[in-house]
């Protein structure tokens, strides 16, 4: 197997509001190897975001990590000073963001953007920046990149500013690139131009990838693995097909049953998954999915269950699991007797 | 099958049971629903500059406008030999008649050079800035909502005219007509209120007073206008409007009910901060001896007038100047603050 | 950009000839009209003057000379001040006022963005309370109550600064201060909030995690951006400025052009109103209209419109 680019432990991180600690992370862990694509999926405010922020060192204030460790390609990173911090930034690490339209700012000319990443982490001299920031956006599939360079993000539509985007995030070839739900801003037909480029990118360029989303079709076409997040906790995790054929956890099971199929021999229904996401000021000490789960057990209103393993790659945080495994168990047992 | 923890053997059997509604709902910590103006004013209380401010013009506008009429003095009464008193003086007359037993009302301030009482005109003269600010930000409201709803609700051609025309008065600098129109339009107001019956009460308001209504009211409105409209225009979008434009209802009766209701918020934040801007123009005219006549007093023109005696009577510069800034320093915070609670957009 | 440019002249013209207009039928409120004094009772000198401004003539007539008079930049004869023309007067007085009014403009904006800067960047912090108090309480406070304190405290109290003229660099110490104090706030307030909102932006974020330090992102992304809006706020100061001359130079006695303005007010010296007021017209709306295209410049967003 290949080396292990990233291994998240326990993270826990919490905003300190005046209205008291949200706590934004609960023991999240996640491990990725070099040359994986990774999909966290999720609704708002599961804690996707959050914890691609934490891996770049960008947890916004008044959040701050509260326990837990984050190993990135031998880096501690909840360890580093910001100054260490920096030469990670935008090196090693690079990240997209949603929306393209506010991300790039606007008083500069995308090759100004471009150029300045180059001049941070590399020893170019303006020609040279020149040269690959031209070869960059001819890689992002940008036509003309000589006079795009000089223009200013709002002259360019929406699709052409995430591919800039996307360039000044390869400009120094980073190992992992995160992609924080980068199509969401944008038309369908975008959309899928975007997935495309990062797929073909993703062959190119051999990095690794966290693909942040709640588009479980996004999830479908490019990972290869998926964390799925609820509350501020990984509920399951496990590759693209044990998630998608065989769910274990029954948020994830809503989650596949409310996207629509174009395939559907019958007719299907759309199921939402009824209810709203549980007070993170207050969060409750058992399963945070309870209140919304069919099957929700007394056990998991009490405590929070620990992670089923159901193979090497797929793990499931849910106690219908454990009361499965008992009976199983029990009877095996029975039939030992 | 493998397993992480190794208690299922003292697993409880009951803990597997399914979970009923109430239970479940208990973890749902829902938070009180409050309405709009609830929650506005629940964060105006917070807001305790806000609330200073607002108790301060409360007993402002007491001072200025309850307490005169009960006063002993009253603001043009020139008390004869007692010119010039310090705080709390006495002329050699009034001090005569206390010892024959008479009680005589303090000069909290003092006098002026006339042996007028500078407290009473101090009241007067909030008396005036507050009257000015508060009739000229109603006449702007009344003008710009009228204006600002109607280009706003026909669009189109109307629209554009209209809003051609606020534009050019919008970059007309206001200061420089206010001055001319303070200038001139004493004149014609005078001859109305002298020749024409039925307008004698422009005498008794004042003509100074009256001119700068007008003058306001000509100028200010066009900001008024141009935030009415905007709001219009987005609300007009809305589908309550295209529903009850469906259903028939009258293009005033849309304008009333609908548009000019839902836009109330951003009316009187706006209208609240205009009342110191129309305060702060009105002080600065009086000082430059274009405001109320003589012998109303306005804290602009007495504050202009003291300035020759700094030397010896600062108290009459500094009273009216202290009071000035602290009407319009109120103003403002109840302005900031009613703008953060009812409208956070809106800053700026 | 071009048309641009041509368009907001066009419209700078059309103001400005509705302020002619104004000023010239507003002048007609005034008894007798504004070129007679009211010593000029001889029937003998009335008919001569009734024949130099050409009073009678009709309305329309006198309109279109006094317009053409305008055009041709002769904004005519003072009434008070024999013989001498209103061009002569105000360029004599002017370059006191634009001297004075200048220094004031730099320094509003040379202490406003920083104040307003540190004080974002401190948000809810004591140096951020201190400074939006002070801010707060500067945009309250008439010039006029602002010169008056200044001149109490410093020149009355005090006697170390100079109350009265400008005839040494000390003397301008107090009306600089009192012309600039208000924009200073203003520009503090506005710096503040639009700091704040940059800072919140999007790409703020970007360039954090392109490894950019924190102090190179605040000076190279956030205050090109956060300055935009002051530079918006430049038109209403200039008019700040010009309308709190006219209080502060009367206050320090400064020969300028706003005491001179003033004064030819309570002189009804009409000629000299009607002059002044064209001219300075004139000079803010030129103001603002440059500072309208610099605007469209520097920010590149507003290009296209």
């Amino acid at each position: 197997m290949s080396k292990i680019l990233l291994d998240i432990q326990d993270l826990r991180l919490s905003f300190f509001t005046p209205a008291g600690e949200v706590k934004a992370l609960n023991d999240v862990s996640i491990r990725m190897n070099e040359g994986d694509v990774l999909g966290i999926v999720g609704e708002s405010g599961s804690g996707k975001s959050v914890t691609a922020y934490s891996i770049m060192g960008l947890t916004a204030h008044p959040g701050r990590i509260i326990g837990g460790t984050i190993d990135f390609n031998g880096h501690r990173i909840d360890r580093m000073t910001e100054k260490e911090m920096r030469k990670i930034r935008g090196n090693e690490v690079s990240i997209i963001f949603q929306d393209p339209m506010t991300s790039l700012n606007p008083v500069y000319t995308i090759g100004d953007q471009i150029r300045e990443v180059l001049f941070l982490h590399t020893n170019l001299d303006k020609k040279q920046a020149q040269h690959r920031a031209t070869e960059l956006l001819k890689l992002v599939g940008l036509n003309d990149p000589e006079k795009r360079l000089k223009q200013y993000p709002h002259e360019l539509s929406g699709g052409m500013r995430q591919r800039v985007m996307i360039a000044i995030a390869l400009a120094c070839e980073p190992k992992l690139l995160i992609a924080d739900e980068p199509t969401t801003a944008l038309d369908v037909t975008i959309q899928a131009q975007i997935m495309e480029l990062m797929i073909e990118l993703k062959k190119k360029l051999n990095m690794s990838i966290i693909m942040i989303t709640h588009d479980l079709g996004i999830v479908a076409s490019m990972c290869r693995k998926i964390v799925v997040m609820y509350a501020g906790k990984v509920v399951e995790k496990g590759t693209v097909e044990e998630i998608f054929y065989n769910p274990k956890h029954e948020y994830t099971k809503g989650l596949l049953k409310s996207i629509p199929k174009l395939n559907a021999t019958e007719r299907e229904k759309l199921v939402p998954i009824p209810g709203t996401p549980v007070d993170m000021l207050n969060p409750p000490p058992g399963c945070p999915f309870a209140p919304r789960c069919e099957k929700c057990m007394k056990i998991c209103i009490r405590s929070m269950p620990e992670f089923t393993q159901i193979s090497d790659t797929h793990a499931s945080a849910c106690w219908l699991l454990q009361k499965e495994a008992a009976q199983a168990l029990k009877g095996g047992n029975s039939i030992g007797k | 099958m493998e397993k992480k923890n190794n208690f299922s053997f003292q697993l409880d059997v009951t803990d597997f049971l399914p979970a009923d509604e109430s239970e479940k709902q208990s973890m749902v910590i829902m938070r009180e629903s409050t309405s709009f103006w609830k929650d506005g004013y629940r964060r105006l209380k917070r807001n305790k500059l806000a609330m200073i401010s607002f108790v301060v013009i409360v007993i402002v506008l007491i001072m200025a406008f309850i307490v005169p009429s009960f006063y002993p003095y009253s603001y043009e009464q020139q008390i004869r030999g007692s010119e010039n008193l310090g705080v709390m003086e006495y002329s050699k007359e009034e001090i005569a008649r206390m010892e024959a037993g008479e009680k005589v009302f303090p000069h909290l301030l003092g006098t002026d050079s006339l042996g007028r009482d500078i407290t009473i005109r101090l009241l007067m003269g909030s008396r005036i800035s507050l009257l000015v600010g508060i009739v000229a930000s109603v006449i702007i409201l009344v003008i710009g909502s009228i204006y600002g709803s109607i280009a706003g609700y026909f669009g189109g051609k109307v629209d554009m005219i209209m809003m051609r025309a606020v534009d050019i008065i919008y970059t007309v600098p206001d200061i420089l007509i206010i001055i001319l129109l303070s200038v001139t339009l004493k004149y014609p107001l005078r001859d109305l209120a002298e020749k024409v019956p039925g307008f004698q009460w422009i005498e008794t308001v004042g003509v100074g007073l009256i001119s700068i209504f007008i003058v306001f009211s000509l100028l200010y409105w066009v900001g008024m206008s141009r935030i009415v409209r905007s709001q219009i225009l987005t609300l007009k979008e809305q589908e309550y409007v295209v529903a009850a434009k469906a259903l028939g209802a009258s293009s005033s009766r849309i304008i009333r009910k609908h548009l000019l209701t839902n836009s109330i918020g951003i009316l009187i934040v706006t209208t609240t901060l205009q009342i110191p801007a129309s305060i702060f123009t009105e002080s600065f005219l009086s000082f430059l001896g274009l405001g109320v006549s003589a012998p109303m007093p306005s804290l602009g023109s007495m504050a202009s007038q003291a300035i020759g005696g700094i030397n010896s009577y600062p108290l009459r510069l500094l009273a009216p100047a202290a009071m000035i800034s602290l009407i319009i320093l109120s103003f403002n915070l109840l302005g900031d603050g009613l703008r953060d609670a009812f409208d956070p957009k809106l800053k700026n | 950009m071009g048309a641009y440019a041509i368009k907001r002249i066009a419209s700078a013209a059309v103001t400005l000839f509705v302020v002619a207009t104004l000023t010239f039928f507003l002048m007609f409120l005034v008894p007798g009209g504004p070129f007679l004094s009211e010593k000029a009772t001889t029937p003998q000198t009335l008919k001569a003057l009734e024949q130099k401004y050409g009073l009678d003539q009709p309305v329309g007539v006198q309109y279109v000379n006094y317009m053409k008079r305008i055009v041709m930049g002769d904004l005519g004869t003072s009434l008070k001040m024999r013989g001498q023309e209103v061009n002569d007067i105000i360029g004599q007085r002017f370059p006191v006022s634009a001297r004075l009014g200048a220094i004031a403009v730099l320094i509003a904006i040379a202490v406003g963005i920083p104040l307003g800067s540190v004080a974002a960047l401190n948000r809810g912090k004591w140096l951020d309370n201190i400074i939006m108090f002070i801010a707060t309480t500067g945009i309250a406070v008439p010039s006029f109550v602002v010169a008056t304190t200044l001149m109490f405290t410093f020149g009355v109290k005090l006697h170390i600064l100079p109350t009265y003229g400008l005839s040494s660099p000390m003397h301008y110490v107090l009306p600089v201060m009192a012309l600039a104090f208000y924009p200073t706030a203003y520009i503090s307030r506005l710096m503040r909030s639009s700091m704040l909102d940059v800072l919140g932006q999007d790409y703020m974020r970007t360039a954090r995690a392109k490894g950019i330090s924190q102090f190179k992102s605040l000076f190279k992304h956030a205050l090109r951006n956060a300055v935009l809006p002051v530079i918006t706020y430049m038109g209403p100061m200039l008019a700040y400025i010009l309308t709190g001359s006219f209080v502060v130079e009367k206050i320090f006695t400064i020969p300028g052009l706003g005491s001179q303005f003033i004064s030819s007010i309570t002189d009804r010296d009409y000629p000299l109103i009607m002059g002044t007021t064209i001219f300075l017209a004139f000079l803010l709306i030129t103001m603002n209209v440059i500072v309208d295209i610099a605007y469209k410049i520097i920010d590149p967003r507003i290009k296209l419109k």
